[in-house]
């Protein structure tokens, strides 16, 4: 019988939580690592048992776990994130030149075909991938250097680079999104990129329609639609069907369109998730409830799932590495919150229920199907 | 260990022990004059997954907060290639390496 494994980071350790098909015992293991902040754990496509782990703190900095035997125990491996070649400037928040200054890891992608490649997202923005199981890291140097990077300049959270999608159709097409600079796409392994916002609309920067400086917060793609990714933007959630060539927005009737994370159904390329926030002053949902927005239909039209989700007094944040979906014939969605609850849905979102209540927050949330 | 100079003491704080899997102080013979890159270049070689968490990798500067006491002195800002003092180089004292206090 097939199995999930969830790996959930917190802001103080990491989390595996297991589960049979039915996904209604768990078992919880943690804190690994306790202490420290867990930006993401990933699990390898070719290797299963073969976990990664971003752990660092703010004093003591990166380190970087690996497990091969599914996170029962874990080995440190490499921790040396070194721009390559001149490091340049980006903008700080005052608009002056600052200098690239590695901070941590904030996501880990390992490569669907080769357990020893893994790549790696950095704050300040940068692209690392290791071909040894994360024994040494080298930068793709050609995303920091784009001539647009000078005029990058960080959010609020931070000049991270968060999502690293590899197209499982064209090989060596990748998608990259950096907060605040926009979503980037290379055609030839991370050799080269560029940026792919043509559509995005911000209003607050000085040009609204401009080719950076938008605060992309997730992207998410269905792996047999690969022309299609979906898009939480700060405000607007947004649709591509060219790869990025162009954006078109499909927020509808959500209550609103801020947000972080953004899901695709595993069976279903129109199915899509997302959870509203109230604003970015406010980042709570809605009228204190935790729902979770689901269309059928690409996005537009989007309906409010709330059976097991706290419906009143809830006042937590889901971000945007914190939601994914195993691949279950009856999918399976999960988030994790700031409050430090994981929940769960056996049933593509039509009911919830926690498998843990009380945990740190929350910073990502990632499932593994197993056989 | 090489040398036959005494043992010098480290005390790591905690996450980091836990990360060295190590209990209580850590000993180590350096070689040479006693000072605090010799220390931490021992130290990191005895343990490497402890480079870059207490300073940048290849001696690179101290990480912000993290502080080095010896002797009821602070030590953090004082140039890595001054030697320590005596009692440390005896191991009579041990080298505190410990994480900025923080919080409220």
């Amino acid at each position: 019988m097939s199995r999930v494994r969830v790996l959930v980071g917190t802001r103080k350790g990491a989390f595996v939580l297991q589960a049979d098909g039915k996904r209604d015992r768990w078992d919880v293991t943690g804190p690994f690592f306790p202490g420290w902040e867990i930006y993401h754990v990933a699990g390898s496509a070719a290797e299963p048992d073969r976990l990664f782990a971003s752990q660092s703190s703010g004093w003591f900095g990166q380190v970087v776990q690996r497990s091969d035997d599914g996170g029962a125990t874990w080995e440190a491996v490499g921790n040396e994130f070194k721009y390559e070649g001149a490091t340049g400037t980006h903008q700080w928040y005052d608009g002056t030149p600052h200098p690239w200054e590695f901070a941590r890891v904030w996501h880990l992608e390992p490569a669907p075909d080769d357990p020893d490649t893994v790549y790696a997202g950095v704050e300040d923005a940068g692209l690392f991938k290791s071909t040894d199981g994360g024994q040494h890291w080298a930068e793709l140097p050609g995303l920091r250097t784009h001539r647009s990077g000078p005029s990058w300049q960080p959010g609020a959270g931070g000049m991270c680079l968060h999502t690293i999608i590899l197209d499982p159709a064209h090989p060596g097409r990748m998608f990259a999104a950096i907060s605040a600079a926009g979503a980037f796409r290379s055609d030839d392994a991370g050799q080269t990129w560029q940026p792919v916002n043509r559509g995005l609309r911000s209003e607050g920067i000085p040009d609204e329609d401009a080719e950076v400086g938008h605060c992309v917060h997730r992207l998410a793609m269905h792996p047999s639609r690969p022309e299609v990714l979906y898009m939480q933007k700060h405000w607007d959630v947004m649709r591509t069907d060219d790869a990025g060539g162009s954006w078109h927005e499909i927020s509808g009737n959500l209550p609103t369109d801020f947000g972080f994370p953004i899901g695709v159904h595993s069976h279903e390329p129109d199915t899509v998730y997302v959870v509203p926030i109230t604003s970015d002053s406010h980042h709570f949902p809605p009228e204190g409830k935790l729902r979770v927005y689901r269309s059928r239909t690409g996005g537009d039209d989007w309906e409010a799932l709330t059976r097991g989700l706290p419906q009143e007094h809830c006042y937590v944040n889901v971000l945007r590495d914190a939601m994914a979906v195993d691949s279950l014939e009856d999918c399976g969605i999960y988030f994790g919150t700031t409050g430090g609850q994981v929940y769960a849905s056996a049933d593509a979102g039509d009911s919830w229920a926690p498998i843990v209540r009380d945990l740190p927050a929350v910073l990502s949330v990632e499932v593994q199907t197993l056989s | 260990m090489t040398g036959g100079g005494p043992m010098i003491r480290v005390v790591l704080p905690a996450h980091l022990r836990t990360l060295a899997r190590v209990d209580g102080e850590v000993e180590l013979r350096v070689d040479g004059e006693v000072t605090q890159r010799a220390v931490l270049d021992t130290l990191e070689a005895r343990y490497p997954v402890l480079r870059g968490t207490i300073r940048g990798h290849d001696g690179g500067p101290r990480r912000a907060f993290v502080r080095f006491f010896a002797c009821e002195q602070d030590l953090s800002h004082e140039s890595p290639d001054a030697p320590l003092p005596a009692a440390v180089a005896t191991g009579a004292e041990p080298y505190l390496i410990v994480g900025a206090m923080a919080g409220g």
